[in-house]
């Protein structure tokens, strides 16, 4: 919103201010000013001039040879401006002068002097309008100074439209005027309202269909209207303040708006004869005065002549019955209606207006009658022969309950930390508006109705009234009192990040950040289907809607995208994904692990055993314990069917490790292949730590003992490691795979264990009864020696 | 026999001249002081020497002796040091400044801003706290005294789900939980201080500066007699830590529902120490984050008394720091994937960008 400091000065008198340091204080204490514009700086030496005679340039159809008088001197000026004539009164920048377009020196124009430039509304920044000389209707003498005889100097200042969202009361240049009557210590005037007298007992009748999204509705009639244009000085302020001038009467009911914040209508009186409020049966078209075509809703407030409907309620009047230039009278419509009703309204139709803007911050119901007030005194002021045709038919529906508070001086001073006295309490309240009585330590504050819509409500409302008013930058800080006690720590959030830190810097992965839902058309180039799941209701691609239930797809894909980024690497993140519904329906959201690596070369059996050597990193070094791996029975379709394995940890279950079904693979790479890793962290986060167990190491003779064993088909390490782990052999301290090779399609292993004892040196008869019953276990499962 | 020594003498230093390696040495040694070498010999011939001449005799063979092992000793250590530098001339003099392939991993910016600021918070006795991505209605705007017609429930901003459930859209939907979780904190006379990160979603069309998907981390602290005076102390306490140098705040009023006052917290512009200029826009401020005392309704949500209790809440944007720290324009980068990029983040250095320009 664009506030004009020459606004304001007519409610608070800021002589002896620096205004500049005002307007930052502002910021500090109401609402933030985006920008500050210093207007009529750059212009000087624009007079009153008098085109005295005109003649047609010889050589040119535009140009015109004038005569001007400028007070001082006749000047010669060339012009191109369409509207000239003799007599006609004009802005007159005489050479050498500045407009905002630029210097204007006395030149040649097309062979002819010229002493200056005769101006535009649009030259001179007061107006857009470039279609021909600003005519001037001014009695003062030629030559005297525009700018003594218009208000083209001023302080405009910018609020950010969002800092104003809680506070209705700021969207008019009176209110801002309060909160700078506050600032400055000083008196804010009132108001000045025109007489509503009227003899007869003509009403505007007024019919209130809907009274769920009314509070009031005051209309009232004028006629013998004859002025048709409004007064520079209102043009050029409502051109600062971002509005184009169009005719009186819209002049006068936005420059109310933009005043005192109440949003008006004004109908042409020829075409109203009894105003209905209410939301159509069925939905309709309507045409508002912009000319476009809308659909209305049934549950869109409109407002009607009889049955015909005038009018979208706060957002925009419609073009049949627009003010046109011979509207001798006028139907006024002050009202308040629904904030939330405007709002919705406005955004299904995708219209939001200066009028719904305001009503949508929810507006003061007491300002209807203001409104029409300012209404009768600026029109008459303009044109006096213009009277008041009715009487106000004033038809408050709904009221907001009055507020009152009551809070003690301790609650004040708990609240902000800091001493403010009762004084500076009671007197910035009542600068702002508010009631206020004092007993004692007790203080009884009415908020004023324009507060009371919805922003002031609560005693913590009223210490951000003081405070504010008071001034942050003035607050002595202090720490607070409470007591020291130690963190807890939430060991999930630590494991996380100790998993990052172990892939990150001993497995050189790439840690990502992944949407949550599953990408259609990406998984599509993978040939990895959506799975149905939760869905997002509102996501602007559809076929984006089903969150993901593992974390791996997202990252193929993404590794899928980093193809030329190294020959190998990994990338990994822990997320959320959502395993399907929970029991009460709601979404069963899990904190998961996904780890993606890829290599080109293709040896998927070697990445495939770095996953696993990745995995048993983690799982010992953040558990202290070993995990188990068997074969999936049930894979999700891109998972390779005999590579797919669950791992557990203390008989849970927390993740899997796989390769790629072929059909995927080879749209990820043609050669390379992928293995994946994910873990439900929930589930891990849940096994407990061991305690790292410390044992002494022995100083005797230790005896290492090899076997090579013929494997059958089917048999697993882990099947043989069952041979010894059931003999509880305690001297056993380590078995290692010395060696696997193939040949003729018998697979064969080499086994060294190694054999110590604490307290002696053991004899090779002890060790060689410990590798007979091995080998008998062995035996019983069908492995053998190698011959 | 008295002349035998020193032709012996004459004889070693002869052959040890034309000695190059440490085993010809050992073969001169052996001939001439080994067990059965000449100077051996020459003892057994001692005993055929007159008694009156003996000592004179073995004197002069001793004498030999000792000549021969000192010179062994020192052509040994002469030989011994040529070999020692023949290795070293053998040796290839190595290149340090050849590249190396170093395969280094990264850490996605997010988490490593995180850390930092949440190192922070540790320090000043705050728990770090875990939520949800997804949650309710109540917690995410209800809880928070947002009221059903707010514009922020508006299909617009926030992505509904079929479970009757939301994205969060913002950490603060944390809060309740959080409030309730140490509530008994407040009754055995201690603080609650808490911080909750976490990633919040919004409706929003995706570019340069806007992101459907994003971090935040919101904090809380809760006691008796927390006042305002107390926010703007800890704020400026905070916020100078994790921009490593002293920072001068100010406070705006600020309109968000769960807080009351509300405050939009500027930092003062480090680029022109707060004269003005392109990076502020001219103001000499930094908007950086909304912060207030929590609202009464809130507490309340939470069984909190707010009568008895105040506190205050402020939120920080995470990915707006990572931003800021990195100077990163785009933020689609964050969720891109690219490895290109996101392998940069090697690892934890916090130094405020402006911090190391000043530098």
């Amino acid at each position: 919103m664009f506030v004009s400091i020459n606004w304001i000065k007519e409610y608070v008198n800021l002589d002896g201010l620096d205004v500049k340091k005002l307007i930052n204080t502002f910021t500090l204490a109401t609402a933030e000013v985006e920008d500050v514009y210093i207007k009529g700086a750059d212009i000087e030496n624009v007079v009153v001039g008098e085109i005295k005679s005109v003649e047609e340039h010889p050589e040119s159809k535009k140009l015109h040879l004038l005569k001007v008088d400028a007070g001082s001197k006749i000047a010669n000026i060339v012009c191109g401006a369409p509207n000239v004539r003799e007599g006609m009164k004009i802005a007159l920048a005489l050479a050498p002068a500045r407009v905002p377009a630029g210097e204007i020196i006395v030149t040649k124009v097309a062979g002819y002097e010229s002493e200056g430039m005769c101006c535009s509304g649009k030259e001179l920044g007061i107006s857009d309008d470039h279609s021909g000389l600003l005519e001037l209707h001014t009695d003062a003498p030629n030559g005297t100074d525009l700018k003594s005889i218009y208000p083209i100097e001023d302080i405009i200042f910018e609020v950010d439209n969002k800092s104003l969202t809680n506070r209705p009361d700021l969207w008019g240049h009176y209110g801002i005027a309060r909160e700078f009557a506050a600032l400055t210590g000083r008196e804010l005037k009132p108001l000045k309202l025109g007489d509503l007298s009227y003899d007869g007992d003509y009403q505007v009748p007024v019919r209130i269909g809907r009274e769920d999204l009314v509070y009031r509705y005051t209309a009232l009639k004028m006629d013998n209207i004859t002025v048709n244009e409004s007064p520079l000085d209102m043009q050029i302020r409502l051109y600062y303040c971002g509005m184009r001038a169009i005719n009186l009467l819209a002049d006068v009911t936005n420059y109310i708006m933009l005043e005192i914040g109440q949003p008006t209508h004004a109908f042409n009186a020829n075409m109203i004869d009894a105003i209905a409020v209410d939301t159509p049966k069925t939905p309709c078209k309507f045409t508002t005065l912009d000319s476009v075509e809308r659909d209305i809703d049934e549950n869109t407030l409109m407002i009607y002549n009889n049955d015909t409907p005038v009018a979208i309620a706060g957002i925009m009047g419609g073009l049949d019955s627009e003010i046109v230039e011979d509207t001798g009278a006028v139907v006024l419509e002050s009202a308040c209606f629904d904030g939330v009703s405007v709002r919705k309204s406005s955004s299904r139709l995708g219209h939001r207006t200066d009028s719904s803007a305001r009503y949508e911050k929810m507006l003061d119901p007491e300002l209807t009658m203001d409104a029409v007030g300012r209404f009768v005194e600026i029109v008459k002021s303009v044109d006096p022969a213009a009277k008041v045709a009715s009487k106000v038919n004033d038809n408050y529906v709904r009221h907001y309950d009055k507020i009152s508070l009551t809070f003690d001086k301790a609650y004040v001073d708990k609240y902000t930390g800091i001493e403010i006295s009762d004084e500076r309490i009671v007197h910035t309240l009542t600068a702002l508006g508010f009631g206020v009585k004092q007993e004692g330590e007790v203080f009884t504050v009415d908020v004023p109705s324009w507060r009371a819509t919805k922003d002031v409500t609560i005693k913590a409302d009223i210490i951000e009234e003081i405070t504010r008013i008071y001034g942050y930058d003035n607050f002595m800080i202090t720490t607070t009192k409470s007591p020291l006690k130690p963190v807890h720590h939430d060991y999930g959030r630590v494991e996380d990040e100790e998993v990052k830190d172990i892939l990150v810097k001993k497995y050189a992965l790439h840690e990502v950040h992944s949407y949550v839902w599953q990408d259609g058309r990406k998984f599509k180039k993978l040939g990895i289907d959506i799975e149905d799941n939760v869905r997002v209701l509102n996501i602007e691609n559809s076929e984006n809607g089903n969150l993901r239930n593992s974390m791996l797809p997202t990252l193929l894909v993404m590794a899928s995208e980093n193809k030329d980024f190294a020959d190998e690497y990994g990338l990994f993140e822990i997320g959320r994904v959502v395993d399907g519904v929970k029991a009460d329906g709601t979404a069963n959201e899990r904190k998961h692990l996904g780890i993606v690596l890829f290599s080109k070369s293709g040896d998927e059996k070697k990445l495939y055993f770095k996953a696993l050597e990745m995995i048993d990193c983690i799982v010992s070094l953040i558990k202290q314990k070993k995990p188990s791996y068997k074969k999936a029975k049930s894979v999700k379709p891109w998972q390779h069917p005999k590579n797919t394995a669950v791992i557990s940890l203390d008989g849970k279950e927390f993740g899997r490790v796989c390769t790629l079904h072929p059909v995927n693979k080879t749209k990820f790479d043609k050669t390379g292949c992928v293995v994946g890793i994910e873990f439900d962290m929930n589930t891990f986060n849940s096994v407990t730590a061991d305690a790292i167990e410390y044992k002494e190491s022995s100083d005797m003779q230790s005896i290492y003992y090899d076997l090579s064993l013929v494997l059958g088909n089917n048999i697993r390490f882990a099947d043989l490691e069952e041979c010894w782990k059931k003999e509880n052999i305690a001297e056993l301290e380590s078995v290692k795979v010395i060696d696997t090779f193939e040949r003729l399609g018998i697979k064969s292993i080499t086994i060294r264990f190694n054999f110590v004892a604490m307290d002696r040196t053991l004899e090779m008869d002890e060790v060689q009864k410990y590798i007979d019953a091995i080998l008998a276990n062995l035996s019983s499962i069908g492995v053998a020696l190698r011959a | 026999m008295f002349e035998k020594p020193e032709e012996l003498k004459k004889l070693f230093q002869e052959k040890s001249s034309k000695a190059a390696a440490s085993a010809d040495i050992e073969q001169l040694r052996i001939e001439f002081l080994g067990k059965k070498g000449l100077i051996a010999a020459l003892m057994q011939e001692l005993r055929n020497v007159p008694n009156e001449n003996k000592k004179e005799a073995g004197q002069k063979i001793n004498e030999a002796k000792q000549f021969i092992e000192n010179a062994i000793a020192a052509k040994l250590a002469e030989i011994k040091e040529k070999e020692i530098e023949l290795l070293i001339n053998a040796t290839e003099s190595y290149d340090e400044t050849m590249p190396v392939s170093v395969d280094y991993g990264s850490y996605h910016p997010i988490t490593l801003v995180q850390r930092e600021v949440e190192n922070i918070f540790l320090s000043m006795g705050f728990n770090v706290e875990d939520y949800s991505e997804i949650t309710d209605d109540y917690n995410c705007f209800e809880a928070l005294n947002i009221p059903k017609h707010h514009p922020a429930r508006d299909m617009q901003d926030t992505y509904y789900l079929s479970s009757n459930q939301l994205l969060k859209t913002h950490t603060s939907a944390a809060q309740n939980t959080i409030l309730r979780k140490y509530k008994s904190n407040l009754e055995s006379g201690n603080p609650i201080r808490a911080i909750f990160p976490g990633r919040c979603f919004r409706n929003e069309k995706i570019d340069a500066c806007h992101e459907n998907t994003f971090f935040q981390m919101e904090g809380i602290m809760v006691d008796k007699d927390i006042s305002i005076s107390n926010l703007i102390y800890f704020m400026k306490t905070m916020l100078s830590e994790v921009f490593q140098r002293d920072i001068t705040v100010r406070l705006r009023p600020g309109f968000f529902p769960f807080v009351e006052p509300g405050f939009e917290l500027d930092i003062q512009c480090s680029i022109c120490g707060g004269k003005g200029c392109a990076s502020c826009k001219d103001s000499g401020w930094l908007e950086l984050c909304p912060c207030g005392m929590i609202h009464p309704n809130v507490l309340t949500a939470a069984g909190i008394d707010p009568e008895e209790y105040t506190g205050f809440a402020f939120g920080l944007g995470l990915t707006r720091l990572a931003m800021m720290k990195y100077e990163v324009k785009d933020i689609r980068l964050f969720n891109s994937g690219n490895l290109k990029e996101l392998s940069q983040f090697t690892d934890i250095s916090f130094t405020h960008p402006a911090e190391s320009k000043e530098a």
